[in-house]
């Protein structure tokens, strides 16, 4: 502030050491962004839901709830989809491939349902998880049936859970608790030598033995499995839980007990897949390769 | 200028100036938060809701100390994209028993407001001890020691109480068998008839697959359970809320 005062401005009366403050009005545009901020404030309220009143507040002119938007949303996906939905509900699935149309749409729709739900296991490629007991999807080696209507039974029921009545079940006795420590090698060397790998022969052919007794029941006198019981085929070179020694002998030893959830929505308190979500993904399973 | 000129007051009285400050804060907190405590459209019931069982609560500790929510969020927001991806949105009465509120806002991992029964028990433990086993590309952290961290059921009735005196409605039949609840939640062959009663719902089995109860079963049942009380299959959302 010069030290000549300027006599044509009101000053505020403060006064520090002599320096005195001008009292210069507000600028016209600031002040009347002001008011306007005011007002739409006040337009606000009574458009969207806003003032309390005794047992809810006002709900808003223009009506908005997010939860009617989500539902709309919702719905309107719904509603494009709502004739091949339920087409895809009502297929005969072992027939679906005879509709080209359908069946594009199932792959597609199911490929969404499966990256949602299915691939923290089974991969997102659907390899699964070698060697950990998560399936791989898309060889053609099933534990409980390949074909589409196998793999939508699954998918709907899953696999030794408690959700569903109708889950698949099998349980592989811990045979550590059955057969000494040697019977454990020897039926390790029978099944590296079904399995075409190297092998301890003296072993094996007690191993022989100790699988027709013990293990043939649910492997088959081969070891080429069972899928009515979910009994993996020994034979081939997919290992579920890995199919070096070690890995073999801590299977026999312990036994495993692989879980997958039931995904119907009737089993998960209306949150899960519907119908045709779940045919949608058993066609894509199917259709990644090893479908039967 | 009238009452303009009392302003004068206010600012060259600084004692002034604080007391009218909190005043005015006052009326805004009042007319902005008071109502929700009162509004029915708030307040939401819900049926199935009950306070968490003793196993899930230490679960739930557990997952707090660890830091879960740094990453994961508990709050399924209303939009499409969301509900396709996770399920129904969340509902305010779900966290009605959580002190404090898991919504959180940050998701380097997925939401987990209803990771229950998604996954088994298996992929829990393998999961949580080498999350990159399981889904390569992750970034989370590993909790293995989890597993050999074993629990005593000694003051979880304690845990129990304080929950009650923030406002859970834990009887005092619950805090008194909490010790025994604790322990038979791992144990499917054991008596379940009490905690059943007590906890409609409650998920019992070996989580971690070890004998005794770990860290690695608490955090486990906890999340095994987490937004499976409500039952979508009969609720009716109210459009106002």
């Amino acid at each position: 502030m010069s030290t000549e005062k300027n006599k044509d401005i009101e000053t505020t009366g403060h006064s520090w050491d002599g320096i005195e403050e001008y009292n210069n009005p507000l600028p016209k545009w600031w002040l009347w962004t002001f008011y306007l901020t005011i007002v739409w404030g006040l337009i606000y309220t009574i458009a969207y839901p806003a003032w309390p009143l005794i047992r809810g507040a006002t709900p808003g002119l223009l009506g908005f709830s997010t939860r009617e938007d989500v539902a709309a949303d919702i719905a309107a996906v719904n509603e494009r989809n709502a004739a091949i939905m339920e087409r895809l509900a009502d297929v005969e699935l072992a027939s679906l491939a005879d509709d080209a149309e359908l069946q594009g749409f199932a792959r597609n729709a199911g490929a969404a349902v499966f990256r949602s739900n299915c691939v923290q296991c089974h991969g997102a490629g659907a390899a699964g998880v070698q060697a950990s007991g998560y399936p791989n999807l898309l060889d053609d080696d099933w534990l409980w049936g390949g074909t589409i209507d196998d793999i939508a039974f699954t998918v709907t029921n899953g696999i030794r859970n408690e959700q569903s009545p109708d889950a698949r079940y099998s349980e592989m006795p811990a045979f550590g608790e059955l057969l000494e420590g040697d019977e454990i090698k020897a039926l390790v060397a029978h099944v590296r030598a079904i399995s075409g790998q190297e092998y301890d022969a003296a072993l094996a052919a007690t191993g022989a033995e100790l699988f027709i007794d013990n293990c043939a029941a649910c492997h088959g006198d081969e070891g080429k499995g069972d899928q009515g019981v979910g009994a993996p085929n020994l034979t081939d070179a997919i290992w579920l839980y890995g199919g070096d020694e070690a890995r073999l002998a801590e299977t026999i030893t312990y036994a495993r007990f692989g879980v997958m959830p039931a995904w119907s929505e009737e089993y998960r308190h209306g949150q899960g897949l519907d119908r045709a979500e779940i045919n949608a993904v058993a066609a894509y399973v199917h259709g990644l390769g090893g479908g039967q | 200028m009238g009452i303009l000129d009392k302003h004068k007051i206010f600012e060259t009285n600084a004692t002034v100036l604080l007391v009218g400050s909190l005043l005015v804060v006052t009326v805004g907190g009042i007319v902005e938060i008071a109502p929700l405590f009162y509004l029915e459209n708030t307040i939401e019931k819900v049926e199935g809701m009950r306070p968490y069982s003793p196993l899930e609560l230490q679960g739930r500790d557990i997952y707090i100390r660890e830091g879960c929510y740094v990453c994961h969020s508990q709050m399924i927001r209303p939009m499409r994209d969301e509900v396709e991806r996770y399920g129904h949105y969340s509902l305010a009465a779900e966290s009605m028993y959580d002190h404090p509120f898991q919504w959180g806002s940050k998701r380097t991992g997925p939401d987990l407001a209803r990771v229950g029964g998604r996954y088994s028990d298996e992929w829990h433990v393998d999961h949580l001890t080498d999350p990159q086993s399981v889904v390569p590309e992750s970034v989370m952290p590993k909790y293995g020691f989890l597993l050999h961290r074993e629990l005593e059921a000694e003051h979880i009735g304690d845990l129990m109480a304080t929950n009650r005196a923030v406002g859970v409605p834990y009887s005092d039949e619950m805090i008194e068998s909490a010790s025994a609840d604790f322990m038979v939640q791992v144990n499917p062959f054991g008596d379940t008839d009490g905690l059943l009663e007590r906890y409609p719902g409650a998920q019992v089995r070996n989580f971690d697959g070890e004998p005794g109860v770990s860290e690695m079963d608490a955090l486990i049942a906890y999340m095994q359970m987490l937004g499976t009380l409500v039952d979508f299959s009969t609720f009716e959302p109210d459009t106002s809320r």
